[in-house]
């Protein structure tokens, strides 16, 4: 089991509040409709405090961080 | 003081439902604002328990903070307060495990403020005991005033949703398509 994380976005629930992009700007830009794309890949140890707070800040809890798997993720 | 937070935290929490924002304050400070006012609501009203149960004067023992309306003393406007207290316990609890109890539940439980806060004000207004002198008079206006603004101010404009006509429009495509 890895230690690595990713955020996933539920694509029914958003809403394209655009709130996950203003706290986390540096994996997460919103497109032209203010849904958001995130950076492919693990989040870095870093900027993991704030993934955990655009789920908890999420208004209709549309972001989950997931475990990476260690399978996929090697295959990528 | 719990009031004056309380009504602060209404008021950011409405403002956060408007998505208001400005270069300066982007819409993170006003949840994370909501959210740690709200907490401290719940320190600073726990202390106001604390104290007034264990008042000598009242001697109001833990019942009355507990079951609304059993205490001899005050016993409209002090259950007022424990009503709202446990309104607020609620909201905050249901608030902590929203991932967990849906979003849904946790929304219904979230309009329960509006019902919360006039309670709050209401049991201050009636059993304060200071409740007209002029400073905590003028405090008590403040807040709901502010409060009163800020929830006309969302009642007149309704949804900011910038999607919002995009979606009604292809909701009522849909709803062309297939007539129920």
């Amino acid at each position: 089991m890895s230690k690595e994380f990713e955020l996933v976005v539920d694509r029914i629930k958003c809403d394209g509040r655009g709130l996950c992009a203003e706290i986390l700007p540096e994996r997460i830009h919103l497109d032209s409709w203010g849904y958001p794309i995130m950076t492919k890949g693990p989040i870095p140890d870093h900027l993991m405090g704030l993934a955990q707070r655009t789920v908890d800040d999420c208004p209709v809890l549309a972001l989950t961080l997931r475990r990476v798997a260690a399978q996929k993720h090697r295959g990528r | 003081m719990s009031l004056v937070l309380l009504s602060a935290v209404v008021v950011l929490g409405i403002l956060s439902v408007l998505r208001v924002q400005s270069a300066g304050w982007p819409r993170f400070l006003t949840v994370g604002l909501h959210r740690n006012l709200a907490l401290m609501t719940l320190v600073f009203l726990a202390l106001h328990i604390l104290t007034a149960v264990v008042d000598p004067f009242t001697h109001l023992g833990w019942l009355a903070a507990v079951v609304p309306f059993s205490s001899y003393y005050r016993t409209f406007w002090l259950g007022l307060g424990t009503i709202a207290f446990e309104l607020l316990l609620a909201i905050v609890l249901t608030s902590l495990v929203r991932g967990f109890i849906g979003q849904a539940a946790w929304r219904l439980v979230h309009w329960l403020t509006y019902a919360a806060w006039p309670f709050a004000v209401l049991h201050g207004v009636g059993t304060g005991t200071d409740a007209w002198s002029a400073w905590l008079f003028t405090l008590q206006a403040f807040c709901v005033i502010a409060v009163l603004a800020a929830v006309g101010y969302r009642f007149m404009t309704g949804s900011r949703d910038p999607l919002a006509d995009a979606r009604s429009s292809f909701q009522d495509a849909v709803d062309r398509r297939e007539p129920r």
